[in-house]
């Protein structure tokens, strides 16, 4: 018990970060699913997110708020597709994989020149930022709500992309790029609503994120979203559920790592992690398998 | 035909700014340049603008220095170095180049070791204001610095924790990468060590915001103190975590904490928050209330120093180098940066932080204070709990 | 034009070069900002061509540059700093374990194998994998080797996650031209041999290159070994140029600025990626600094330009040569003498070198 009650902060700042790496990770492997795309922005995105709520919530109240980050990711990450990845469709992978690249740098210097370089520090959200007990160890509500509201969303995604006729489009276009086309499946429209669908779930992250680690910096999404990429291609890329153990695995282990004294190398060990499974299955977890076509 | 268009206009908007940039007014023939070494943006941005702030105060008090009997207009010449030790050289090479005399800074002993040979190569002498690891003076004659070091600062905090706390065990946490941070972190541990305690030392990466995990080691330690001398961007981060999760031993921190960043995140905690520091606000009343004045008269200003007008150590450490970079002036009768490298040698000055006085050896400045200070969570106000000095 | 008279004015042309930059540094004062972003314009110059054989000639998508030239800069650093400074250098670990400094010229061969050996071992597993894969795989060793470098236990001999200094460094700008140039030269020869064909047939189509005969294995090995030597050594002369190196300067964001500099000077083209990198460093370290500065024309305060303006409008500029510019400044083409005098001749581009890319320098 005293084993226990010593090591459960670590188990739940493990969850709690690894739910949000999953909501982080769900943006990249839809992406990727259908665009083949490492969409490098995704983090900056998550980053965008948190100043967005810096800057409103210091005029307005949380309830309009809220709603406000939400939209205004949603959005942003609508016009990144239009404007920087839709035009390079026919180009080659590398091409729109180095306008990932851009999108990301530019949005980072643009907070660094907004926010002037220094870190913002999150509002407090009410209820959620409140301190609680959790089996006599201390801790935010958020770290707690975190894997709750996390699953939630997985699963009402999940049903959407299985029973709803944008998410059948999806799978498709996912399954076969081309071929979905010619079957009359609007592309552009379903590849906005991949882009709507990951900047929202990063916008939600990014609530939870911060509210626990409150200080948003210009780089804030860069490391997260690296993890959460990793999560996603350890999970399996394209494989909604993949991305999200992945995630939790990911978060945890990152967690017992410190806890072991081993905090040089709570990242690398990440990395370390994936390349171990690319080089076991190189298609992660739940991937599935593909064969070059000549 | 739309790319040329393109080209066409990037070519234009390209040229048109080379025009501005180049259209800075002309300035009186007699003008003496001071350059300002200092990060604006990244992890150290907070306190390299407070200390900026010190100096264009300064500058604005005495915008003049009468050298070898002529009156020159000081025109500060601030660069940003972005605290990162790749970017601060070519930043450091743009002030040589612009003909500086003296360079002011940095914040961040990294940033000013990374830049010392630059220095030293143009022949321009530099000053730290604020940089406390030994390594950027050392073995230099052309870097000098005002402050105490963290051999110094180290002994103090140790000594601190001893009397104050009569800990026995801390848990000493330091940021990868970060110069200061490590040296601070191993002056303590060592000075702490011979008193007869114990340390348990762990580090994190750059980019980290996650600091539960290492507040709960430190709890199942059983720790007395929690020593975390890093940038204020973590600092922020940890005071939150260390609240959240209900640590109830002090958090210790060297001079780099003394920023109302601290006090914000520190407002309504429940934590308790010492460090250690250069100058202690109500110490100089009168530069109290300039300094105040100077920032609420400007909105970019008010900004830059976090919002409120509380004054940091940094500032008025900035406000004494300029001074003392002045006197350096008028001493060396010339604007030739050799010649104020020689003058600065026995430069003396009684600035608001203390007298400043070079030793022979490093060009450091003696000192032998320090000032504790710990952060009231109900006003968001520092709080002054004594000097300490080391035998 | 014959061959012979190409290469004299090729030859010509490089000694013009040099002897521009030796009457530059004649006249004008050491420490002008233009001598500072040329070196670092050449060294980028380097690794941009080492990352351009793997990703460019190759077609292998590597991000793990940026930990190649860590590995260069700290063994250059490692073995030059002299005995009696190392005590200074090494101050919490009581000088180190290293006790002798060895020549420059070693070091920075040295610099390159050390590289190069890690590649080997990293190539071993890394290199089955496909075009995204290997980039994130490739991108994770640097990060590992990076925390590998900062642990404490290494100490002794990396001197921990502090700076590296005090090692001999290069006064003078034309020493990263000569070195960067010769290393450069050789890729290019690499390129047009037996090799380079090999590579881009490896690039085109990796089937039909098997199919052709290609041992993929081997050569995807030798292009990765060969550039992480060559990143390698431009991560001595960084250290070099930089007179301090520690290990978190080798972020990620160094290998993503260094890609940049790829494409926008063509991915394909030795040339382009040469011009690029010093069109890249010196307008992010010098031309647009202005940028940052608040200004006044008369009493008209300039709006916009504060601290942080600089990398904003570079950003934009980037993403305008990513959208709209998409093959770089050269493409897959080559600077060369050849083009220039049939450009002025009149001559039809049809006639020119018949197997694309045929570089000359």
């Amino acid at each position: 018990m005293e084993w226990f009650s010593r090591n459960l902060p670590y188990l739940l700042a493990g969850v709690s970060v690894g739910g949000q790496y999953a909501l982080i990770a769900i943006g990249y492997t839809m992406v990727y699913g259908i665009l083949r795309l490492i969409n490098f922005a995704h983090g900056d995105i998550f980053m965008v997110a948190g100043l967005i709520m810096v800057y409103t919530s210091a005029t307005l109240p949380m309830y309009v708020s809220i709603p406000i980050v939400l939209i205004a990711t949603v959005l942003l990450g609508f016009v990144i597709e239009r404007v920087a990845y839709k035009p390079l469709r026919s180009a080659p992978r590398m091409s729109i994989m180095i306008s990932a690249i851009g999108v990301s740098y530019l949005l980072q210097n643009l907070a660094l020149y907004i926010t002037g370089g220094l870190a913002q520090q999150y509002p407090a959200i009410p209820w959620v930022s409140d301190t609680v007990q959790v089996f006599g160890a201390t801790t935010k509500r958020v770290t707690v709500i975190t894997p709750i509201l996390t699953i939630i969303l997985v699963v009402a995604l999940v049903m959407l992309i299985k029973y709803t006729k944008i998410g059948m489009a999806m799978r498709a276009a996912s399954k076969d790029f081309e071929t979905s086309q010619l079957m009359g499946i609007k592309i552009n429209s379903v590849i906005s609503m991949t882009f709507i669908i990951g900047s929202f779930l990063a916008a939600v992250g990014s609530l939870l994120f911060f509210t626990n680690y409150t200080g948003v910096t210009p780089i804030a999404g860069a490391m997260p979203g690296l993890k959460a990429f990793v999560a996603a291609v350890f999970g399996g890329i394209g494989s909604i559920p993949g991305a999200v153990i992945g995630a939790f695995i990911i978060g945890i282990c990152e967690n017992i790592i410190k806890g072991m004294g081993w905090t040089t190398f709570s990242d690398a060990f990440t990395f370390a992690l994936l390349i171990i499974i690319l080089i076991a299955k190189p298609t992660g977890l739940f991937g599935e398998k593909e064969t070059d076509k000549v | 035909m739309k790319k040329s268009l393109i080209s066409v206009l990037l070519t234009t908007a390209v040229a048109a700014s080379m025009v501005i940039g180049s259209a800075v007014p002309a300035f009186a023939a007699d003008t003496v340049k001071i350059g300002v070494y200092e990060p604006a943006s990244g992890d150290n941005g907070a306190g390299g603008k407070q200390e900026t702030l010190g100096i264009q105060y300064a500058n604005s008090i005495a915008p003049t220095v009468e050298i070898g009997g002529t009156e020159y207009n000081v025109e500060l010449k601030v660069v940003d170095n972005e605290s990162s030790n790749d970017k601060g050289p070519s930043a450091a090479a743009s002030l040589v180049s612009e003909g500086v005399s003296i360079v002011l800074g940095s914040y961040g002993s990294g940033v000013s070791i990374a830049a010392s040979d630059i220095f030293k190569e143009g022949g321009v002498p530099a000053m730290g204001v604020t940089c406390t690891n030994p390594q950027v003076t050392q073995g230099n004659t052309h870097y000098f610095r005002i402050c105490f070091l963290d051999p110094f600062q180290g002994t103090v905090l140790a000594n601190f924790a001893n009397e104050k706390f009569e800990a026995k065990k801390a848990y000493v946490l330091t940021k990868l990468g970060d110069d200061y941070s490590t040296g601070l972190g191993h002056y303590f541990t060592k000075a702490f060590e011979e008193l007869g305690g114990e340390v348990i030392a762990e580090t994190f990466p750059e980019g980290n915001s996650d600091f539960a995990s290492y507040i709960t080691s430190a709890k199942n330690a059983d720790a007395s103190v929690f020593f975390a001398p890093v940038s204020t961007e973590a600092a922020a981060l940890i005071i939150e975590q260390a609240s959240a999760q209900g640590m109830e031993i002090p958090i210790m921190a060297g001079d780099t904490w003394d920023s109302n960043v601290i006090l914000s995140a520190a407002k309504g905690k429940n934590v308790q928050v010492y460090v250690t520091t250069f100058y202690q606000e109500g110490g100089n009343p009168e530069f109290d209330e300039g300094m105040k004045e100077f920032i609420n008269a400007d909105s970019t200003a008010k900004a830059n120093n976090g919002g409120d007008d509380t004054i940091s150590a940094v500032s008025a450490m900035g406000y004494d180098a300029y001074f003392v970079a002045l006197e350096a002036l008028k001493a060396a009768g010339s604007t030739d940066p050799a010649a104020v490298n020689e003058a600065l040698w026995d430069v003396t000055y009684e600035g608001v932080c203390g007298k400043v006085e070079f030793d022979d050896e490093n060009g450091d400045a003696m000192r032998n204070t320090a000032y504790v200070k710990s952060a009231n969570t109900e006003t968001g106000a520092w709080e002054f709990v004594g000097e300490q000095s080391i035998k | 034009m014959t061959k012979k008279k190409e290469t004299i004015i090729n030859a010509a042309l490089i000694a013009a070069l040099l002897i521009v930059l030796f009457i530059m540094e004649q006249v004008l004062p050491p420490t002008a900002m233009i001598f500072t972003v040329l070196k670092k314009g050449a060294i980028y110059a380097l690794v941009a061509v080492s990352m351009n054989l793997l990703n460019g000639f190759t077609g292998l998508f590597s991000l793990g540059q940026a930990g190649f030239m860590l590995l260069g800069a700290y063994t250059y650093g490692v073995l030059t700093i002299p005995a009696d400074q190392r005590i200074n250098v090494y101050q919490y670990f009581d000088g180190g374990v290293i006790q002798f400094a060895v020549p420059v010229i070693i070091a920075l061969i040295a610099a390159g194998v050390v590289a190069a050996v890690f590649a080997f071992f990293i190539g071993l597993p890394v290199l089955r994998l496909k075009s995204d894969y290997l980039a994130i795989a490739t991108l994770g060793f640097a990060e590992i080797i990076r925390a590998i470098f900062q642990w404490d236990k290494l100490g002794p001999l990396t001197n921990g996650s502090n700076l590296l200094r005090n090692y001999p460094t290069f006064k003078s700008v034309i020493y990263p031209f000569v070195v960067s140039g010769i290393c450069i030269a050789v890729i290019v020869m690499l390129i047009n041999s037996t090799y380079g064909r090999a590579f881009k047939a490896i690039r085109d189509d990796e089937v039909a290159a098997e199919a052709m005969g290609i041992n993929l294995a081997h050569h995807k090995r030798m292009a990765f070994v060969i550039s992480s030597f060559f990143a390698g050594i431009s991560g001595a002369l960084l250290a070099m140029y930089q007179t301090t190196i520690q290990a978190s300067m080798f972020k990620s964001a160094m290998t993503y600025e260094i890609l940049l500099i790829v494409v926008i000077g063509g991915i394909g083209s030795v040339t382009g990626s040469c011009i690029s990198s010093f069109l890249f460093i010196i307008c992010s370290e010098w031309l647009l600094r202005f940028l940052d500065n608040d200004t006044f024309i008369g009493s008209f305060h300039v709006p916009l330009l504060r601290a942080g303006f600089r990398k904003v409008v570079f950003s934009i500029i980037i993403m305008i040569i990513v959208l709209f510019f998409r093959k770089g400044i050269m493409g897959t083409r080559e600077f060369s003498v050849r083009g220039i005098y049939n450009f002025f001749t009149g001559k039809s581009r049809k006639k020119k070198v018949p197997e694309g890319g045929g570089s000359n320098e």
